[in-house]
């Protein structure tokens, strides 16, 4: 059967399975819009092609497949440069699949040309460049394997515009991948993985680190056989929220910069880590000189160069973590670790000044206040997108996850804008849940352009804004090491319900405390996209905070003085 | 110093790659050499680099997750050879030319071409070894000289091959 490339790629993304593209049509990649509207593809036309990357990235965080982004040459492809840059420090599976000028044309600066390829090889897990029809199927094939398997990531498919116009032979079975064949390392080291059972039966204070491997593992019921087994309490990364229930009296929460402060010190006093696919990143680890140090470490890790990076360890395991866990699993001794939990929950008691959700109505609205009743109203069922910044941490503090793949947000690069494109994608992926975004105004203002992408494809998401009129965090910043001097963090931003409206999406605007609830009830029950502006408290802060390069122990606590207007005696 | 070989697929844009990484990850790279292998599509890479042992095995295992880098392995603490192949344009006369001749022949250089005023001295070894006979010509006048990068091999039974046998390209591909 003789196609185009634009018909055959079309035709090989829907036999790898794929459904919905987010996109943004233009001069090099019009082939394959022609050859899109005759196949059964549903194209989401975004409003800006940023966002188009960032719901493909959304669409995979979702459900664990790959998520597929399409632009034009030129600045379509450099638009999709930040979302590329998210999705690969979060190894996030998605094909961005860009046209490119002719072949003939490479080189010559042609009118929307850009080496795209050059642009993001640091960014990506893969590129490539196709500029004949004959590749094409088989290096799709390819992008898509390299893009889920191991260490997700994105892979960039620059495809020239006359490889999508000439015609070839469509035959699957010759078009099979053929990547190159690589050493398999056999990463079983039966002296590490000896020492590091050895270390698990011997810890008196154990530490389980769980982190996004755990997810992309699909791994969750083999983590908590492991955990019930060993009797080992769990800290969780902000990406790993939801790879164990947060209602698992195991379950510790979040540690780093912004985790509990009895997480934070559990860490410090533990005598054994044990990392399970996460990274040591310094959001999480603080001063690394003085991070856990009466702690051996055991890291369980699929990528070997994580292994070593940034904190030293003396037993590595490399490779898948379900497998890992199961392999592990006979060896671990059933222990009773409950004193030790015991000594880390009686500090939970001078940390739970930050617990102001249960404040009564002072007539003050706190971001807090905004996301604990937002997770006791969806009985913590929802999926929350959220963007970065403050409200981010609120909602890792305060929204409760018991399932994987409902928290989605950008945890690596913090890219401000990801919140609602990729709610979007994560809506496209599961139609039947109930999508939240939180998302402050700073972040809303970078993408809200894709309001028009909801209306237009009659998206049912609800949007949640924690309005404080400030890009918050870095106030916070600004208030702690900057002597106050809020340099360019006041921000003005139009009336988000009225904005809504004109864009056909109901909008409200929430300023007190007991219209929290109501409001979000009635949003529930809309079968259209509301958008509500919560006003709240302009000046409140994240706490604990560690600062940035301080020891993990070393926390900025909440002050507990009532002339910081935030209340914090119960 | 640390020296990684690397086996990666022989076609445009791989160096880039290994280049782009090397900088990536802030390290200098003091020499880099590529060469075919006995397999058209496999090209092998002595690397050199500015680091310690934890940035080779790093560099090492980031190489290693390129789709287009075959095998990488850090072989600095193993026994093995490396050499370096310099070309050395001298300024010679005719009464200090013999004098010369024999500063080269103690370094088991040759001398590959000779002009009126200068000649071209080959000379293959270690870095050491190089850099010493440079020293020595350097009073004479050193005009141009061309340096390849090391190239290194473990010894021995120490053997460094392609990962079992690449595909082989499709017949159609004719």
């Amino acid at each position: 059967m003789k196609l185009t490339g634009a018909e055959i790629l079309c035709e090989t993304l829907t036999r790898l399975g794929v459904k919905h593209i987010f996109g943004y049509p233009g001069g090099a990649i019009l082939p394959v819009y022609d050859a899109l509207g005759k196949s059964k593809l549903h194209h989401i036309l975004v409003r800006h092609e940023q966002g188009a990357t960032h719901m493909a990235d959304g669409y995979a965080r979702a459900t664990g497949g790959v998520g597929v982004a399409m632009a034009t040459s030129g600045p379509g492809a450099t638009n999709m440069v930040t979302g590329i840059a998210t999705a690969m420090l979060d190894s996030s599976p998605v094909v961005c699949i860009t046209g490119q000028v002719s072949s003939k044309l490479l080189g010559s600066d042609a009118f929307q040309e850009v080496d795209i390829t050059g642009i993001t090889m640091p960014i990506t897990k893969h590129n490539v460049v196709i500029s004949k029809v004959e590749d094409i199927a088989r290096t799709v094939r390819e992008a898509f394997i390299i893009a889920n398997s191991g260490r997700p990531g994105p892979v960039l498919v620059d495809i020239t515009k006359d490889a999508q116009q000439a015609s070839a032979e469509f035959d699957w079975e010759a078009s099979a991948p053929r990547l190159p064949v690589k050493r398999q390392r056999n990463n079983h080291d039966q002296e590490e993985f000896d020492r590091a059972v050895e270390l698990l039966n011997s810890a008196k204070r154990p530490l389980i680190l769980a982190g996004r491997g755990i997810m992309l593992s699909g791994a969750m019921r083999t983590f908590e056989q492991f955990v019930h087994t060993s009797d080992i309490p769990v800290a969780m990364t902000l990406l790993g929220i939801g790879c164990f229930p947060a209602s698992d009296p195991l379950n510790l929460g979040m540690m780093g910069m912004h985790g509990e402060a009895w997480v934070n010190n559990a860490i410090q006093e533990a005598d054994l880590l044990i990392a399970v696919g996460m990274r040591f990143d310094d959001r999480v680890t603080g001063d690394l000189r003085v991070y856990a140090r009466n702690a051996k470490k055991i890291h369980i890790e699929v990528d070997r160069a994580e292994i070593n990076k940034n904190v030293k360890v003396d037993a590595a395991i490399i490779g898948d973590a379900g497998e890992t866990l199961a392999a592990l699993l006979p060896h671990i001794h059933e222990r009773d670790h409950s004193e030790w939990m015991t000594h880390i929950t009686s500090s939970k008691g001078d940390s739970a000044v930050r617990d102001i959700q249960s404040l009564p109505d002072s007539g003050h609205l706190y971001a807090a206040h905004v996301i604990n009743d937002l997770w006791k109203v969806t009985a913590g069922n929802a999926i929350v997108v959220t963007d970065v910044g403050q409200h981010q941490m609120w909602e890792a503090q305060y929204y409760h996850h018991n399932a994987p793949r409902t928290l989605i947000t950008s945890g690596g690069l913090g890219t401000m804008g990801f919140a609602l494109p990729a709610a979007i994608g994560a809506k496209m992926a599961r139609p039947d849940a109930e999508v939240w975004v939180v998302v402050g105004d700073g972040g809303f203002q970078m993408t809200m352009c894709e309001l028009a992408t909801i209306v237009q494809e009659k998206i049912n998401i609800k949007i949640a804004i924690i309005n404080n009129g400030y890009l918050g965090m870095v106030r916070q910043w600004q208030e702690f090491f900057y002597d106050k001097r809020y340099v360019a963090t006041p921000l003005v931003a139009p009336n988000f319900a009225a904005l809504a409206n004109s864009f056909g999406i109901h909008g409200e605007t929430v300023t007190t405390r007991k219209d929290v609830v109501p409001t979000i009830e009635t949003a529930r029950k809309s079968d259209q996209t509301v958008l509500i502006d919560f006003r709240v408290e302009q000046e409140d802060s994240v706490y604990p905070m560690v600062a940035a390069g301080a020891a993990l122990n070393d926390m900025i606590r909440r002050p507990n003085n009532p002339l910081v207007e935030t209340a914090t005696e119960p | 110093m640390q020296t990684i070989v690397a086996y990666v697929q022989n076609k445009p844009g791989v160096l880039n790659r290994v280049a782009s990484l090397t900088r990536r990850l802030a390290i200098n790279i003091d020499s880099l050499t590529v060469g075919p292998t006995e397999n058209v599509e496999i090209a092998r890479m002595t690397i050199c680099a500015h680091t310690d042992e934890r940035g080779a095995t790093r560099l090492e295992a980031s190489l290693e997750k390129l789709v287009d880098v075959l095998l990488a392995e850090n072989i600095s603490d193993r026994p093995m050879l490396e050499r370096d192949l310099a070309l050395i344009k001298v300024a010679a006369d005719q009464q200090n030319r013999p004098h010369l001749m024999e500063l080269i022949k103690v370094f088991r250089g040759r001398v590959v071409d000779v002009a009126p005023e200068s000649l071209i001295v080959e000379v293959s070894g270690t870095v050491d070894k190089i850099d010493g006979l440079l020293e020595v010509l350097r009073p004479f006048g050193v005009l141009e000289m061309a340096r390849t990068g090391r190239i290194a091999m473990t010894r021995g039974n120490d053997l460094l091959r392609p990962p079992a046998e690449t595909p082989a390209p499709e017949a159609t591909a004719k």
